[in-house]
């Protein structure tokens, strides 16, 4: 079993684009502290920022949670929003449903859920229309790029 | 190449990082989209972009981008400035626009991402 060594839960509020980052931001520093290599840290703040931005620009709220075992990097980024219908279809490069604003700030490529799962070694959404949306991801320590 | 000799050519004004200019870029990441900017930065490398908001340093420090040039003339807020003088990450803004920033470093020998 692996042993878990820190758990980190951060509350992200939806809209909220001057504070959009922090979490991610956050976590690039404790990974940083605990003198993770850099590949892995560059990949879990990927992960971490793609998801934290979803949350921020679609959802009303979330719950970022960050687990740190002797094995892996835990991220889990569950959000009370509208939900995602097609989830094949979210998943594909390119698609966006971000407004005219988002993209102005640099955001609605269609390129975040694709980066998150490029970069974890496991991966996970689930999603009900209406009520929320959850993305796990994990990093494990003994993988590279 | 050295960040001071970029500031020169593209007629920089240095925002933050006035005393990390001897450091040295090698490849450059060049859009106004930052999951594309997260996708394809090679670690280290210089970001152009004429999107100025915080999430644009934020972008930059998680992509561990070494150095930042605005163009078009656009100025990041206050708020992005002191994100990137916390990160560690020098901000340049020149007046040049995207197409020949790019153009004028690519024939100095700078690479992108392929
Ligand atoms: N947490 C979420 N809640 C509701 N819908 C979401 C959520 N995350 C993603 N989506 C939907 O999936 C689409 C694709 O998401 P993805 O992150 O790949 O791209 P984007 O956010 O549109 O653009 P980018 O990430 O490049 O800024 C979004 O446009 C949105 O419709
Ligand atoms: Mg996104």
């Amino acid at each position: 079993m692996a042993e878990e060594l820190l758990r980190k839960t951060f509350e992200i509020r939806g809209r909220d684009f001057d504070k959009a980052g922090e979490t991610a931001g956050g976590i690039k520093e404790i990974l940083t502290e605990i003198g993770v290599g850099s590949s892995l840290i560059h990949r879990a703040v990927v992960i971490a920022f793609e998801a934290e931005m979803n949350v921020v620009m679609y959802a009303a709220e979330g719950t970022f949670t960050f687990v740190f075992t002797d094995e892996e990097i835990k991220l889990e980024i569950a959000d009370k929003g509208p939900g995602i219908e097609d989830l094949d279809l979210a998943l594909t490069e390119g698609f966006t449903t971000a407004t005219d604003k988002m993209r102005e700030m640099g955001f609605g490529f269609g390129m975040g859920l694709p980066n998150i799962k490029k970069n974890a070694d496991v991966f996970n959404i689930e999603s009900e229309v209406g009520a929320g949306t959850t993305v796990s991801a994990t990093v494990r320590l003994d993988s590279s790029a | 190449m050295k960040l001071a000799e970029i500031k020169d050519v593209l007629r920089c004004e240095v925002l933050t990082g006035e005393d990390s200019l001897a450091m040295e870029v090698e490849t450059v990441v060049a859009s106004d989209g930052m999951s594309e900017i997260l996708a394809f930065a090679h670690p280290g490398a210089l970001m152009i972009t004429g999107l100025t908001n915080v999430q644009s340093v934020r972008t930059a420090d998680i992509a561990n981008v070494r150095a930042m040039i605005y163009i078009r003339g656009k100025r990041p807020g206050d708020k992005a400035i002191e994100l990137a003088r916390k990160s560690n990450i020098p901000i340049l803004a020149t007046s040049v626009g995207m197409f020949d920033a790019c153009g004028i470093l690519r024939e100095l020998g700078l690479k992108g991402g392929m």
